[in-house]
């Protein structure tokens, strides 16, 4: 469609290819750092997980004879194949990345008409999914051992693992839980909160510098909110769904703590030991799913942190954000029906009438 | 003074920061143009009806005589800029959003530059205010800061609703211009005099004027000059666009909203351009009318980009010939500011009283052509100042919903384009709006006409049932006319058979 000169004849230098690369920019710090960690496995689950994002929504564009390499240019399917990847086990098999990939991309967002107009986090879908169909690989964790380091796995035996499911010997003691799925386990056999913690070894010290079980994601929490912070800065996302949705974790994480620190995690496990810095910052405030207005930004983010305080809290599953997003993606139409601004000029009330 | 700075930026949420550019044409002092060798002068260069052209073809005129009147009540006279003869009178291409060409005295200049006899008020303050509207209603005198409403309806409405503060409009927001920069810069007293006078001339008490702080040296010069009058205060405002539109600044400068269905005399303030107040100072000082006015010429493609006083008529290129002329091709031509402005299809057009800029912009300065889908990133609502929600606007009128869009404010959109700058995926959202607005109009003239026809055809049939009934009406009683008198006919002859019998009877 050609469209007439008109007004404004000036553009900020914004476009939507180049707001995703920002946000890639400020996700390769903790990439890579988690790739040092999870050593070659990790490496080629990404990359699999990522191309195949990629390959799915080419030949998606393509079997509708849409412009391919222009929807691939605009960077949302690699970097809903960058997301998915980092909050997979990092020793997943390869098929586990591609059945995600292309179910988020063919399903979760083409199907309800491509960028933009899908109602759930293509990623986040993806998650759940892989979790109620593959539930063994999906929890599977194994600690770190650094790239290069003394256990570290060499490039083939990390290709084996990848993508022939070959484990090497001694898988058995790497396996580990993950800190939230932990203390989860020990409270259903009547251990309290901080027994389970002792017991796992891991304080949070560890937890800052990623040295835990987890995915990709849950380990860099530190390089994860400095790139949060950078988009904040850029303007790429705006503070109102992280700021929102880390206090609805932490606020009644703080208050329960206080309350029986026995039963209830403190906030700073909250914070560190799962995916809450990555959802916080990258997942739930993605554009598309989430409010178009200041206030229902900061009522969708504190939903998604409540919610994730309650799953993880009372819920059958330690990891909690992707169930909370989902569940949050839902209500965006509604809030953004609801919660409009109150137009200049008007009264009030008129932000709650959609009709004169 | 700070702190308030701090505050207002603070409560500021909308508006967009455009990259500005103006260093472009505000490094150097207004260039007086040498004598065009013709003028074309349009007579629709303001809001309202057309002036009507009150010279012949061949006539001679002098400089500042009125050459066409105003016509009804929202129109401004227009003077001639110089001295000479009128040429032609007819169509020619002019600056108006319609695109069409407007009905135009064509000027040979003769160069003389020869006076009409000007007759300024010794004291304008001893005047009457409605006396002062009527002389800035004489000289032709319309909002130059791209409004072009005429400036006097607009102060007689301020002194019958008795508007406490006049609001000075100094912030030109717009990227690339800076003409009311310069003029701030170089001719302060006289705006500040003119300021006095309009503020005599509505009956207000204090006078408040916002500029942006990206002109410091408009505004010491602008305080330096007001320094005298304890009724003016001088306030630096954020720059952000669209800080210069009338609503946004009363928001800014007073903290109150003109009510949607509204004007700014609600809210008991005047608003007024530093131009205009320029031009209202030449009316009441020197009897001058309005035959110039200060053009930012600027933009990528322009060699040598600076202010311009020119007079109205000047053609367009004769602008930026003295501005250096072209460097190369330029990608589009533009009249005003390049957020609001009007494309231009050539040069060939005049100066009117509304020209803040002529831009030749080249290709880098435009915004990429191909829209892609909605992210719903919500930079458009954050953009926008009247605390719209463009995004949801603009998939509403895709799909045609117009009335959904009006419930959603469509019709408070100022399609300032605020929204259509920030958005990555280059939706083209403000053209959305003023297509859509177009649209509604086109639809309630169509109802209007509708019900009109309607009414029309109720009428006739109502007139023919009516005719249809009264022929009826009169066939039947003229039937029984008949046949009463048929009947009366019949009981004579009868009566006289009768009498007849019985004479016979009784013979
Ligand atoms: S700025 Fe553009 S992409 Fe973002 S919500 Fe508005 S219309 Fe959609
Ligand atoms: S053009 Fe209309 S919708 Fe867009 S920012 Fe301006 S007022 Fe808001």
């Amino acid at each position: 469609m050609k469209y007439a000169a008109h007004a404004p004849h000036a553009h900020a230098r914004a476009s939507i290819g180049r707001l995703m690369l920002w946000v890639m920019i400020a996700l390769t710090p903790a990439t890579l750092y988690a790739f040092w960690l999870y050593g070659w496995p990790a490496i080629f689950l990404w990359a699999v997980t990522v191309l195949s994002a990629a390959g799915a929504e080419f030949f998606v564009l393509r079997l509708m004879q849409r412009d391919a390499a222009r929807g691939l240019a605009d960077g949302t399917a690699v970097l809903t194949g960058w997301l998915l990847a980092l909050t997979l086990p990092p020793w997943a098999p390869w098929w586990v990345g591609v059945i995600g990939s292309v179910f988020a991309i063919v399903v979760v967002k083409q199907v309800f008409g491509g960028t933009g107009q899908n109602l759930f986090n293509p990623a986040m879908a993806a998650r759940v999914m892989l979790l109620i169909s593959f539930p063994v690989e999906l929890t599977t964790w194994v600690g770190p051992s650094p790239l290069f380091g003394a256990g570290a796995l060499s490039f083939v035996e990390g290709a084996r693992v990848t993508f022939l499911g070959q484990m090497p010997l001694g898988f058995d003691a790497l396996t580990s839980a993950t800190t939230l799925g932990h203390v989860k386990t020990e409270l259903t056999r009547g251990i309290d909160v901080p027994a389970a913690l002792a017991s796992h070894g891991q304080g949070l010290g560890a937890s800052l510098i990623g040295l835990h079980a987890g995915s990709l994601g849950e380990t860099a929490a530190v390089l994860l909110l400095a790139g949060g912070v950078l988009l904040i800065a850029l303007r790429v996302i705006r503070w109102h769904i992280p700021v929102a949705m880390l206090a609805g974790v932490l606020l009644p994480a703080m208050l329960m703590h206080a309350h029986d620190p026995a039963r209830y995690l403190d906030a700073g496990t909250h914070l560190l030991a799962g995916g809450l810095i990555l959802g916080a910052f990258f997942i739930a405030s993605d554009p598309a799913t989430s409010p178009g207005t200041a206030r229902g930004q900061l009522l969708f983010g504190f939903g998604c942190g409540l919610l994730v305080w309650v799953i993880r809290t009372w819920g059958g599953y330690p990891e909690a954000v992707a169930f909370a997003v989902l569940l949050m993606n839902a209500f965006t139409p509604v809030i953004d029906r609801y919660l409009r601004p109150r137009i200049y000029g008007h009264p009030a009330r008129f932000a709650r009438r959609t009709r004169p | 003074m700070l702190n308030r700075d701090w505050l207002t930026r603070l409560r500021l949420r909308w508006g967009v920061h455009p990259l500005g550019r103006k260093e472009q044409g505000n490094r150097e002092g207004i260039l007086t143009l040498p004598l065009p060798s013709r003028l074309h002068v349009p007579m629709l260069q303001h809001t309202g009806q057309p002036a009507k052209p009150r010279v012949t073809v061949g006539q001679r005129v002098r400089k500042g005589e009125m050459i066409a009147a105003r016509q009804g009540n929202i129109s401004a006279p227009v003077h001639a800029p110089t001295s000479g003869t009128v040429i032609a009178i007819g169509d020619y291409p002019a600056p108006h959003p319609s695109g069409l060409p407007v009905l135009t005295v064509s000027i040979d200049c003769d160069g003389l530059e020869e006076w009409v006899d000007l007759d300024p008020p010794s004291d304008p303050f001893a005047l009457a205010p409605e006396a002062l509207a009527a002389k800035v209603a004489e000289a032709g005198i319309v909002g130059l800061g791209g409004a072009t409403f005429p400036s006097a309806v607009k102060m007689a409405l301020g002194l019958r609703t008795q508007v406490r503060t006049l609001l000075v409009n100094g912030s030109e927001c717009e990227p690339y211009l800076s003409c009311d920069d310069r003029l701030m810069r170089e001719r302060a007293a006289a705006i500040v005099d003119g300021m006095n006078l309009i503020r005599h001339a509505v009956g207000a008490e204090t006078i408040l004027c916002g500029i942006e702080d990206n002109k410091p040296e408009a505004l010491a010069a602008m305080r330096e000059a007001a320094a005298p009058f304890p009724h003016i205060a001088l306030r630096r405002l954020p720059t952000r666009y669209p800080m210069g539109s009338d609503r946004q600044l009363i928001q800014v400068l007073t903290g109150r909203e003109v009510p949607s269905d509204g004007r700014s005399a609600d809210v008991g303030v005047l608003v007024h351009n530093v131009a205009t107040c320029y031009a209202v100072h030449e009316a009441l000082r020197y009897g001058r009318p309005l035959i110039s006015r200060i053009v930012t010429v600027a933009g990528g493609a322009v060699r040598a980009p600076r202010n311009v006083e020119a007079l109205i008529g000047t053609p367009a290129r004769y602008l930026v010939e003295q501005c250096g002329g072209l460097s190369g091709e330029s990608a589009r031509l533009v009249m005003g500011g390049p957020m609001m402005g009007l494309e231009l299809a050539s040069l060939d057009v005049p100066v009117i009283k509304g020209s803040s800029g002529i831009l030749a912009l080249d290709a880098s300065e435009l915004p990429s052509a191909t829209p892609s889908p909605c992210i719903r990133c919500g930079q458009c609502v954050t953009a926008c100042p009247m605390n719209l929600m463009p995004f949801e606007m603009s998939a509403r009128i895709r799909t045609g919903a117009l009335d959904e869009a009006v419930g959603m404010g469509l019709k408070d959109c100022l399609t300032c384009g605020a929204c259509s700058y920030v958005c990555p995926a280059h939706i083209p959202l403000s053209h959305y709006f003023n297509y859509a607005r177009g649209e509604l109009t086109r639809r309630e003239r169509n109802t209007l006409r509708q019900e009109s026809i309607r009414k029309l055809v109720a009428e006739r049939s109502e007139r023919l049932e009516r005719d249809a009934r009264e022929k009826a009406e009169a066939a039947a009683r003229r039937k029984a006319e008949r046949e009463r008198a048929k009947a009366e006919a019949d009981a004579a002859r009868a009566a006289k058979a009768a009498a007849k019998a019985a004479e016979e009877s009784s013979a």
